[in-house]
């Protein structure tokens, strides 16, 4: 990419070819505006695209070869040991990381709050992709996944907080398709099913932080059904829920500020000034927010210990590695956020949201597989599980990338009349090659 | 503005209505007051008299239709097997619903053979957790499993106090939960007891109406109080199970979980399910205000403005 910059690229962001005034045809979107030769080269230059080859080489064939032989074939999941990694990193670590969706609708749309709006898109971008991964994760784990929609129209277990979880992920998807959707009305110029999609954003907001509320609160519900297997210090009958809503709060926040410094360093050229003005002092927005979760999130775990006379486990070998996770993953992060945020250090906050993000990952690893049976027997997974794993990741990390670099989640989208357009590339106000702001006619969003 | 707000309140009042619908519990039984259907079956089993034959075994393995095991059912070397390390002894798995470990007393003395099996709980973990209902306790006691229906997500093997329920991991094309179902299609809806209770040849396993065992059971521990421990396992262990056991030896020597709760499985998830209603009725409610207090007066300016103008 650097290479096609230097040579005068400019990435696709408005309805029209600058020369002549032609509209992009729909293959020209989809390579970028460069030419099969170009756009392949580009592919083939990328050194990360050849350690994703390799990743795909080892692990598509892995995946085959679970669907033909089974589970028991890829997996250490046993009759002790029913979740593995798909699960245990897949759903429970996936959701948490995808709470970025709801939180920043909630910011920008409910609140109010247009100063985080550059970041909303890539916000809601991460909770999609997360939630359907999560789910892509779930189709190789599940016993029979061509039954995956059995829950909703064959057979009712309206009493299982899985079913809960099955139908509000099932739902938040659909909500969440709805919501990134606008940017891909953009993309293909389809006005009205974008004015339709912005007309109901308050709702499908709304609708977000209900779901959002449940399902991530019923991740942790789940866990109440194995009172006696989980570690006691990190069950809690009564505050499961609530430890996995709060901390899907900061998780989400974490995700985008990660994400975002992630596509500033790596795809520059595809964002506008806007994202990229605008970055650092959303990082320090977002960041506030996260400490406040994280600081509420240790209180509540102090309590959930409180209120279950645990203390005496953390004099244990458990207690140990409990407080470790609260050290690295929760206390260390409010510390760290606390200086940076004081002294405006962005590059902190950067480093702090990843921290965090490893925490959690942590906290969820504990609790689904490794304090899980923590009075039986330590389970470690297969290693072709983890290489499915990292394969499946490998997917989602292409699948982000691919929309990043096409729909206008970066950079706003210009989509000016042909009539206005012509009149303006007339009088020379055609943009030129460097990234610049919109020009004087209207952006999409003046539209209604 | 107001326009928008107030479709997208009804967008959100319908959305949330719907899930309203579809994800509360619609079952009418709290966790607590469910001990069972009256007329349901159980099995006592009397550790004390025990010899570790293994016939229990074997009559399974043939009235189930299982695989045979690589060792047979009259070879005892299977008491000496341990796995993961030597921290754990044989379970039930895909090809036995039914499995008798020996356990060496602290105090020494004889050994004791143990029998594990599905233990038919009153209110089944295995039920509750499982989103699609595949499970159903019949009026008889039976726990038992609707293959037909299982998607596979191994809620239940997780959910189970007692670790019972397998899973045909090996399957690629029809995986499976299996597990003892009393015997249920074969035997117990016609009244007869599961082939295990009716080989036993040293009468280990008592069949009958569950509060006739309950009777039977604490009778035994009153007639013989220095051969018995004084505890029914089962009576009031996660709401009570359709198999009890008795012993003469403490039961967490032999691999008895006693440190199980007295309340159903579901009772720690109502905590969460029962707030389920309340968030969905709530939270349209209470966000929409938030969103009115906090946009209102600013809608006008941001009409006339273009978002991303707004900078710094």
């Amino acid at each position: 990419m650097k290479g096609l910059l230097e040579n005068g690229y400019r990435p696709i962001d408005s309805l029209q070819k600058s020369p002549g005034g032609r509209r992009w045809t729909f293959t020209e979107k989809m390579l970028l505006g460069l030419s099969p030769r170009e756009y392949l080269n580009q592919v083939l230059r990328n050194p990360l695209n050849w350690v994703f080859a390799a990743v795909f080489a080892v692990g598509v064939p892995l995946i085959l070869y679970r669907y033909l032989f089974g589970l028991g074939a890829v997996t250490h999941s046993s009759n002790d040991y029913p979740w593995g990694l798909f699960l245990g990193f897949g759903l429970f670590v996936m959701v948490p990381l995808s709470a970025s969706g709801f939180l920043l609708g909630t910011t920008v749309e409910l609140f109010g709050r247009k100063d985080f709006k550059p970041i909303e898109r890539l916000a809601l971008l991460n909770g999609l992709l997360g939630y359907f991964f999560a789910v892509v994760y779930l189709m190789v784990d599940l016993g029979q996944p061509w039954r995956l929609p059995y829950p909703m129209f064959v057979s009712w277990g309206t009493a299982a907080v899985l079913f809960l979880v099955g139908w509000h992920v099932a739902t938040y998807l659909s909500v969440q398709i709805m919501e990134v959707s606008e940017s891909f009305f953009e993309w293909v110029n389809w006005p009205n099913a974008r004015a339709y999609i912005k007309r109901i954003t308050i709702g499908l907001t709304v609708a977000g932080i209900i779901l959002s509320t449940l399902h991530q609160g019923a991740l942790g519900a789940l866990f109440t059904y194995a009172p006696g297997k989980v570690h006691p210090l990190w069950y809690s009958e009564n505050y499961l829920w609530i430890f996995y809503f709060c901390s899907s709060v900061f998780a989400g926040l974490c995700m985008v500020i990660v994400v975002s410094t992630v596509v500033k360093r790596t795809m520059a050229w595809r964002c506008d000034r806007n994202f990229l003005d605008n970055l650092d002092r959303i990082t320090l927005g977002l960041a506030k927010g996260a400490s406040m979760a994280l600081v509420t999130y240790l209180v509540i775990k102090l309590i959930g210990i409180a209120h279950d006379n645990e203390w005496a486990y953390l004099a244990t070998g458990w207690g140990r590695w409990f407080l470790l996770e609260l050290l690295l993953g929760v206390i260390t992060p409010i510390i760290l956020f606390s200086v940076a945020i004081r002294r405006n250090m962005v590059g902190l906050i950067r480093f702090t949201a990843f921290l965090t993000v490893l925490g959690i990952v942590l906290n969820r690893l504990n609790t689904a597989l490794i304090a899980f049976n923590w009075n039986l027997y330590q389970e470690i997974p297969h290693l072709f599980e983890a290489m499915i794993s990292v394969t499946l990741f490998c997917v989602y990390l292409v699948t982000y990338r691919f929309i990043l670099y096409r729909l206008p989640v970066l950079y706003a989208w210009q989509s000016v009349p042909d009539e206005v357009y012509a009149v303006e590339l007339e009088r020379g106000l055609i943009p030129g090659q460097e990234l610049v702001p919109a020009p004087a006619y209207q952006r999409i969003e003046d539209s209604p | 503005m107001s326009g928008i707000s107030r479709r997208g309140f009804l967008a959100a009042a319908v959305i949330g209505g719907a899930s309203t619908l579809v994800g509360t519990p619609t079952r009418g039984w709290s966790a607590n007051s469910f001990d069972g259907y009256p007329e349901g079956m159980g099995v006592l089993v009397d550790l004390t008299r025990c010899v570790g034959c293994r016939s229990c075994e074997a009559a399974c393995n043939h009235e189930q239709g299982l695989p045979e095991p690589d060792l047979p059912f009259d070879d005892m070397s299977v008491f000496d097997q341990t796995f993961h390390h030597g921290t754990q002894k044989r379970r039930t798995d895909e090809n036995a619903y039914t499995v008798v470990n020996r356990y060496e007393p602290e105090e020494g003395g004889a050994p004791v053979y143990r029998k594990i099996q599905c233990n038919h709980c009153n209110e089944p973990a295995c039920l509750t957790s499982c989103f699609v209902n595949a499970y159903t306790k019949t009026q008889e006691g039976a726990v038992i499993y609707d293959s037909k229906v299982c998607v596979g997500c191994r809620n239940c093997m997780v959910a189970c106090p007692f670790r019972i329920p397998a899973y045909a991991y090996s399957s690629a094309l029809n995986p499976v939960v299996r597990k003892c179902i009393f015997c249920y299609d074969t035997r117990l809806s016609q009244g007869r007891p599961p082939a295990c209770v009716e080989i036993c040849p040293q009468e280990v396993l008592t069949f009958g109406y569950r509060r006739d065992l309950l009777k039977t059971a604490h009778d035994r521990i009153r007639t013989d109080p220095e051969r018995y421990i004084d505890h029914v396992y089962g009576e009031k262990e996660v709401g009570g199970t359709a198999w009890l056991y008795i012993s003469a030896v403490p039961f967490e020597e032999l691999g008895f979980d006693t440190s199980l709760q007295r309340e159903p499985i579901l009772a720690n998830a109502q905590d969460f399910l029962s707030n389920v209603p309340m968030v969905l009725a709530i939270w349209p409610a209470l966000f929409m205000g938030f969103h009115r207090l906090s946009t209102k007066g600013k809608e006008r300016e941001e009409e006339s403005q273009s978002f991303d103008r707004e900078e710094g």
